[in-house]
């Protein structure tokens, strides 16, 4: 009957609140027991320190100074002392705001993560720099190389320079002059396997790349365009 | 562009490296860079507080003043450091700016301080970090609003001066708007709301029962049907006035169709209108239903207090402000009292004899029970029916209570912000009359620089050393430059006193020159008058109030600011007469008596006598006021032969 429903529902009603009540005194705690130790554990972020300033003026050819006026750029930046990738995109945009650069920022990232944890600590981000600003053409050319291979199996394939080429364009941003084709980064990657792929067996080892880039009067001129950044 | 930006920039160039080989045309050559110095440290100088800082830190933010090339402006070569004359409290938080990207907003400090050290140092207010921006934005709103509130005094013009030539339509609307300004509005004031009161009392012991002469206890009438001729007269009375109250108010009203719509207007015609309906309708049973409840308007008279009070006025002000605050709570009750209504009939159905006959009998339950009234009449049996009961009290507690705190906490803010704007106005009235006692000191000086000065020549040296007053560099300066401007334009400061006798006055001197009013431009024929500048029509006063001048001499007195004048046939000319022997007064430091007299200048461009300030003595020495004052005309051109000025001073 319609009262014994109701009474039935009250008598849920008033069961439930009781259960709220003593949950609030700590009483019962049923089923949050895993969840409640975590909670009220909070963990510090993991802070990094870098090596000594010796040591990094030996890896790298900045000099102490550069090397202090680089380290306090960084950790103004990122007070733990590392950049995830998150960060990095985030960065990394912010120079090419027509376009989406986050996937070019992957790459670049995974270029620079040397021990590949995630994370671009000061030591790879100055020895990155050291190669890039202050190395020679040669370690240049291996860099440039490193970063289009992307599953770093010494080779480089059509499709991962198709990865590269896209996401490059993809910085561009669709208001372009003259427009962007869809197949301009495929034309692009063939271009550049023609010229580099000497014995046309469809990947470009390292030896052929920095063979060709030598050869190449504009990549050579252009190498050291970039020098006097810091 | 974000802070860290500047700082990521040579990595991503370096990291341009990667499209070298990718690129199909040559790159184009890098920006020569001057040559860096690297980074230095720099120290900045606020106010005797140093503060160093890496100068990379502050070319992070190029277009603000410490980054781009600006502060060079602020460079002290000889110590070497950036000096700002500025707070040094709040360039901590610029400067952190610069370190960490974000700008922060001092709690303890004038947010208007606030802003103009953030304009100086070129930083826009948009900046502020997210942590504090509400703060920021509250704080600066809550200071707009002040000072739009004193603008809206000002230009509504609550002073009491008039301006001249207004309407009566124009007075009348001020004294309705402002009953302090006249004693008849005062008094109008008063008298309606006595009327008002009056006329609710009526309203209110009308219903009372009296006992009827014949001691008849089975009939027990009210006032109103005992006394009807006597209410009536009341009632009509009050109504009389009240129209013409509206009336006259409709009459005066600025714009008509605004007022037509404020609310006030639309609660008096609510007040009066029943009446007149009541006048019209027959007194037959079928409307005279209806005519009762016209009776229940008249309660509307009430609210024409509203005038009269103005914390009725903030409380229906906060109402509206709280409009939303007071539907969300509408909405939550309607909402629960739906809910526990249905419940409790649900639960109450199976009850003989219940009073929960349907929802909306349980409705009254419900509200009677959620505003914790409690008032008996209804009550539950069934223990489901208690339950749910006790669940619907305890839940209409928290939902009464929610949006309360809100609601007081806007009428509270209202009500401060009020009290804010009288104690401002009041405070704004003694600025003004401070400045113009400031602006009065000022000229009054300039005057007496200009008798000290242009006497030298003068015969009584003795008295001069009593009054003249030391004057700073300042003052010399400021004065020379009045008295360049004095002689750019022909004409001379005197003050209002005496520019406003001139008005009125018509000239004194019968033996000078033909004196007129000022008012009146005649081409007189014969006029020998000279004058130095036909071309001068403007009137130039600078308007003192009675300040320094001791009024206590009341009557007029002449200064002779001319004797050293008199030589010299060039603009500037002014001559002296003797004094009148019947407007001449001794004076303490100067007993000379002077005579001025009014001129207008028969030229063309008809020249208005412009007015001058009289000085009323400044400094040590002179004892009473001495007041010169020039009114005159000068006109260019003849040369003055007999600059017959006269000028009448006045204390």
């Amino acid at each position: 009957m319609g009262i014994q429903g109701m009474e039935l529902c009250a008598m849920a009603v008033v069961v439930l609140l009781f259960i709220a009540v003593l949950k609030q005194f700590g009483i019962l705690e049923p089923m949050s027991m895993e969840d409640s130790s975590d909670s009220e554990l909070e963990l510090s972020t993991v802070r990094h320190q870098p090596e000594g300033l010796d040591q990094l003026q030996t890896q790298t050819k900045f000099t102490k100074k550069e090397l202090q006026s680089l380290y306090r750029g960084f950790k103004n930046e990122c007070p733990t002392g590392l950049v995830d990738e998150d960060t990095f995109k985030l960065i990394y945009s912010q120079f090419f705001p027509q376009g989406d650069a986050t996937t070019y920022a992957h790459f670049l990232f995974n270029a620079f993560d040397a021990d590949g944890n995630g994370a671009i600590r000061f030591e790879d981000f100055v020895v990155g720099l050291s190669i890039l600003l202050r190395g020679t053409v040669h370690e240049k050319l291996k860099w440039a190389f490193n970063l289009y291979d992307i599953n770093k199996d010494g080779y480089i394939t059509k499709e991962e320079m198709l990865a590269i080429m896209k996401s490059i364009y993809d910085m561009m941003g669709h208001h372009t002059y003259p427009i962007l084709r869809e197949d301009a980064p495929l034309e692009h990657v063939e271009r550049f396997f023609q010229k580099m792929d000497r014995n046309q067996d469809g990947v470009v080892t390292i030896e052929e790349f920095l063979e060709t880039c030598q050869k190449d009067e504009n990549i050579m001129n252009s190498m050291q365009l970039f020098e006097n950044v810091i | 562009m974000a802070a860290g930006v500047a700082t990521w920039l040579p990595f991503a160039r370096a990291a341009a490296v990667g499209w070298l080989p990718l690129a199909q045309q040559p790159l184009p050559p890098a920006p020569g860079v001057k040559a860096s110095r690297g980074d230095e440290v720099l120290v900045v100088n606020v106010s005797g507080r140093r503060f160093e800082t890496w100068k990379n830190t502050l070319d992070r933010y190029p277009d603000t003043l410490l980054g781009s090339s600006e502060k060079e402006f602020f460079y002290d070569a000889d110590s070497g450091e950036y000096f700002f004359d500025r707070d040094p409290d709040m360039f901590r938080h610029v400067l952190n700016f610069y370190r960490t990207g974000r700008l922060h907003c001092p709690r303890q400090e004038c947010i208007q301080a606030f802003d103009e050290e953030l304009a100086f140092y070129g930083l826009v207010p948009e900046l502020v970090g997210d942590c504090c921006l509400e703060e920021y934005r509250d704080r600066k709103k809550e200071n707009a609003e002040r000072l739009a509130e004193d603008e809206e005094a000002e230009q509504t013009g609550d002073g009491p001066t008039l301006p001249g030539g207004s309407s009566l339509r124009q007075r009348l609307w001020r004294a309705f708007e402002n009953p302090h300004t006249s004693t008849a509005a005062l008094v109008f004031y008063y008298v309606t709301g006595f009327f008002i009161a009056v006329s609710v009392i009526a309203n209110v012991v009308e219903t009372i029962p009296c006992r009827s002469s014949s001691r008849r206890l089975s009939r027990e009438q009210s006032c109103g049907d005992r006394f009807p001729t006597a209410f009536f007269c009341m009632d009509t009375a009050c109504v009389l006035i009240f129209t013409g109250e509206y009336l006259l108010r409709l009459f005066a009203a600025p714009s008509r169709c605004r007022f037509l719509r404020s609310v006030m207007s639309l609660i008096d015609v609510v007040a009066i209108l029943p009446y007149y309906i009541g006048l019209f309708v027959p007194k037959n049973d079928d409307v005279s239903g209806a005519f009762v409840t016209l009776r229940v308007f008249r309660v509307f008279r009430i609210f024409k207090f509203s005038r009269h009070s103005q914390g009725l006025r903030i409380l229906g002000y906060t109402l509206k402000s709280c409009a939303s605050e007071l539907g969300f709570l509408l909405f939550s009750l309607t909402m629960a009292i739906i809910i526990f209504a249905t419940v409790m009939f649900y639960a109450e159905k199976g009850t003989s004899k219940t009073n929960f006959t349907s929802i909306p009998a349980a409705f009254w339950y419900t509200i009677v029970t959620m505003t914790t009234l409690g008032y008996g009449d209804m009550v539950p049996s069934t223990i489901a029916g208690k339950i749910f009961g006790s669940i619907c009290s305890l839940s209409g507690v928290l939902v009464i209570a929610l949006p309360v705190p809100v609601i007081v906490s806007n009428f509270s803010r209202i009500y401060h912000q009020n009290q804010r704007a009288d104690k401002r106005r009041a405070q704004q009235k003694v600025r003004l009359a401070r400045i113009r006692l400031a602006k009065s000191g000022t000229t009054n000086a300039f005057l007496q620089y200009k008798q000290n000065g242009g006497l030298e020549d003068s015969s009584s040296g003795e008295g001069q050393a009593l009054c003249v007053r030391n004057r700073s560099a300042f003052e010399q300066q400021h004065h020379h430059l009045l008295h360049c401007l004095e002689k750019t334009t022909c004409h001379e400061f005197t003050d209002e006193l005496t520019f406003s006798e001139a008005l009125g006055a018509v000239s004194l001197g019968g033996r000078t020159s033909r004196s007129t009013s000022v008012s009146s431009q005649p081409l007189g024929p014969g006029n020998l008058l000279s004058s130095c500048c036909p071309r001068r029509t403007k009137r130039r006063a600078i308007r003192l109030a009675n300040s320094t001048a001791s009024v206590s001499r009341g009557s007029m007195q002449e200064l002779d600011m001319l004797a050293g004048l008199r030589r010299s046939p060039a603009p500037q000319s002014r001559s002296s007469l003797n004094a009148k022997p019947h407007d001449s007064l001794d004076l303490n430091c100067d007993s000379r008596d002077f005579v001025a007299a009014i001129i207008s200048i028969p030229t063309p461009p008809a020249n208005t006598p412009d007015e001058s300030q009289p000085s009323s003595p400044g400094g040590g020495g002179s004892s009473g006021g001495r007041a010169s004052s020039a009114l005159r005309n000068s006109s260019l051109g003849t040369p003055c032969l007999l600059p017959e000025t006269v000028k009448i001073s006045s204390l």
